[in-house]
């Protein structure tokens, strides 16, 4: 392999890797900008992932995969807004706990799922398989360079771009988006605007949900290629987290956050060992280190515009008039 | 145009203070309402929920065997949340107990490994001593970039849990890994690092962790309510402001308590590396850095409840093994078990702090 083969191996292995990353940061920016800082995003994602890939195995149809993995992330934000929104519980103790719940789901149904199918193996359906995998464009995917890097993906990776463009319209120009906007800085205000808290809350939660799900149904069914392991989503959730941050909530920078970010997840597996030479741990470690300086220097470099929501953390209550 | 949200149905309002009895019976009934969905759960899976908790009390209290090993459970899960809680008392969201672990149980496994020579009480002291450095220094980082710059620390302490979780992997798979081993693993400690054992009434021996475990809840308890440090961090987490008004070095409070916090959270990791694991492995903090968030809400952050609450949960957990061995139920139940239970006990909450009533048909 030439050095421009294994380049372009790296790119792309390094747009799969983002992905996910890409789904968690959307879905958690969508639900921030309501206003409420979700803990749960690695919770929902394992959701998604457990539930895509049991559907997967029992249905045999890709569509209803994802449709059932945006149904459980949606589920386990339901939970989270039910208690956060209309219960008022504290956000941060609610994310986590909803954290544990996913991962624990996960981990559960996937063990009961390996003991009891033949042989101890359960296989994604070969149609889910071929219809997520990358897409052939003929002419455009034959291109050199571009056509393997831009066109020859799964049909997951270019709806997540598709999801972060029409956020980023949704939030920037429409009325609906500003309304959000304005429940996720000063829900009082908002609210005297005559606008209805509780339910924007609601439908952006949910909606930020089940976009975290569909980042979900991409690690088991794409990375993994239907395989399931224990621990399968391992922190990518918080990855995500940290991300929404790196991006500054904004839905575009979203997909340069994750593009760097997914480049760090796959590092190790394309920098020759003769060139640099340390242990796979630190490589593995190398996306936290990142994140965390990422987290320094933008509170360092503090914007106004490039600000959490203010109302974050905080819950709404209509006081008595 | 009326606002027809302001007319009739329901509607919630603030209520005054509750008393004592009446919130832990809502808490109470919480619980006995998680444990039904558990249940139900379990039902629908095909087990009796009663033979299957049955079981899981059976499994973790009853034997002196059993027994004893729930409150081996207990001893870390009890202290990291100590830890843990009196940050959070200070409203700072230290969720890196897990790394704080973790980063106490390296600076205490060097000694283990490359200063066997010395005496057992010197190197268990020395051990001790260096974990809690560690840890606190480990924890001292995200405080002081939160009081500098305002860093959000949730984020921060969380990434450093796995950047010192990498390290243990590092470690194991390098510099300190067994060479007499096929796998990847560190050396056993040797004899003089590892925790003596003590009788504990009743069950048997276990090692001197849970001495340590009971000092510190006293220890936090005169903390937190008879001295000027406690009083300083409970203000600072009530109201920044006030205490600033009032003249307190809020930056310095913070360092000094989150120093605390994450100390108590390495000593964990030197009771963990000495005491039953007797050697470095990545699962040494295992969770525990997030079940004591969990435990710490769960207690209200006070020194006795945490430790009930940390009791409860590792029969939960030592009896979800049980029922592994039993029944066949994966162990990641108890992962379930435990968020019901959190989901229930925090919508609990709401009823305790609010009401609704029923507002009359307005009036013209």
């Amino acid at each position: 392999m030439t050095f421009a083969d294994q380049l372009i191996a790296f790119l792309y292995a390094a747009v799969l890797a983002s992905v996910p990353l890409l789904y968690g940061t959307l879905g958690e920016i969508l639900i921030e900008k309501s206003g409420n800082l979700n803990l749960g995003v690695e919770g929902m994602m394992y959701l998604g992932a457990i539930t895509g890939f049991l559907a997967s195995y029992l249905f045999g149809s890709p569509l209803i995969a994802l449709a059932f993995s945006f149904l459980a992330g949606m589920a386990g934000a339901a939970i989270y807004a039910f208690i956060t929104v209309t219960l008022k519980a504290n956000q941060n103790v609610t994310g986590l706990t909803l954290t544990m719940f996913g991962t624990g789901v996960a981990n559960f149904v996937g063990e009961v799922l390996k003991s009891t199918a033949p042989a101890g193996a359960v296989f994604m359906n070969e149609a889910v398989k071929a219809w997520l995998l990358p897409l052939n464009l003929g002419p455009l995917t034959q291109l050199p360079v571009v056509g393997k890097l831009l066109f020859n993906h799964s049909i997951l990776t270019y709806l997540a771009i598709v999801t972060a463009v029409t956020l980023h319209l949704y939030l920037n120009h429409s009325s609906l988006g500003l309304n959000l906007r304005a429940v996720g800085e000063n829900p009082a205000a908002a609210d005297a605007m005559g606008v209805n808290v509780s339910r924007y809350k609601y439908i952006h939660i949910l909606l930020g949900g089940g976009i975290c799900g569909l980042g979900g149904a991409y690690i088991s069914l794409v990375t993994a290629l239907g395989n399931w392991q224990p621990d399968i989503v391992g922190g990518q959730g918080w990855i995500a987290m940290a991300l929404v941050i790196f991006s500054s909530w904004s839905p575009l920078r979203a997909i340069l956050g994750a593009l760097v970010f997914g480049t760090l997840n796959v590092l190790h597996l394309y920098v020759p060992r003769d060139v640099v030479n340390i242990p796979g741990a630190f490589y593995s470690m190398l996306p936290f280190v990142v994140t965390a300086l990422v987290l320094i220097f933008s509170s360092i470099r503090m914007k106004r515009e490039h600000q959490q929501p203010a109302g974050c953390g905080v819950n709404y209550f209509r006081e008595e008039r | 145009m009326p606002d027809k949200r302001m007319h009739g149905g329901f509607h919630v309002v603030q209520r005054g203070e509750l008393p004592q009895l009446k919130t832990w019976l809502y808490r109470l009934l919480a619980v006995l309402g998680a444990l039904t969905t558990g249940g139900l759960f379990l039902l629908m899976l095909g087990f009796s929920p009663f033979s299957v908790y049955g079981t899981m009390l059976r499994g973790s209290l009853g034997s002196a065997g059993m027994q004893k090993e729930t409150i081996k459970l207990m001893i870390p899960l009890c202290l990291t949340t100590l830890g843990v809680a009196l940050a959070f008392k200070m409203r700072f969201w230290n969720i890196g107990g897990e790394g704080q672990i973790s980063a106490g149980a390296i600076a205490a496994s060097y000694f283990a490994y490359f200063h066997s020579d010395w005496p057992s009480w010197l190197l268990l002291t020395v051990m001790a001593l260096a974990a809690i450095l560690a840890g606190g220094l480990w924890g001292l980082i995200p405080a002081w970039f939160k009081t500098r710059f305002g860093t959000n620390e949730t984020l921060f302490t969380l990434m450093l849990n796995y950047i010192v979780l990498y390290l243990i992997t590092y470690l194991r798979e390098g510099p300190w890994r067994n060479p007499e081993g096929g796998f990847a693993m560190t050396p056993r400690f040797p004899k003089q690092a590892r925790l003596p054992e003590v009788m504990f009434p009743g069950v048997g021996n276990i090692h001197i962790g849970w001495i340590v475990m009971f000092v510190a809840v006293a220890a936090m308890f005169v903390y937190l309510r008879h001295t000027k440090q406690g009083y300083e961090l409970t203000v600072v987490g009530e109201n920044e402001r006030t205490a600033r008004y009032a003249g307190m070095p809020v930056g310095r409070i913070v360092m000094r308590t989150m120093f605390i916090s994450a100390g108590l959270c390495g000593l964990v990791g030197m009771m963990q590396v000495s005491g039953p694991d007797r050697q470095l492995t990545d699962a040494v903090a295992n969770g525990r850095g997030f079940e004591a968030v969990s435990v710490a809400w769960l207690s209200r952050l006070s020194p006795i409840g945490i430790m009930v609450v940390s009791f409860l949960f590792s029969v939960l957990e030592k009896g979800c093994s049980m029922m592994q061995t039993e029944f066949r139920i994966p162990a990641s139940m108890s992962d379930i078990l435990q968020s019901i239970i959190l989901f229930f006990v925090l919508g609990s909450e709401f009823f305790i702090q609010y009401r609704i009533v029923r507002r009359k048909e307005a009036r013209l």
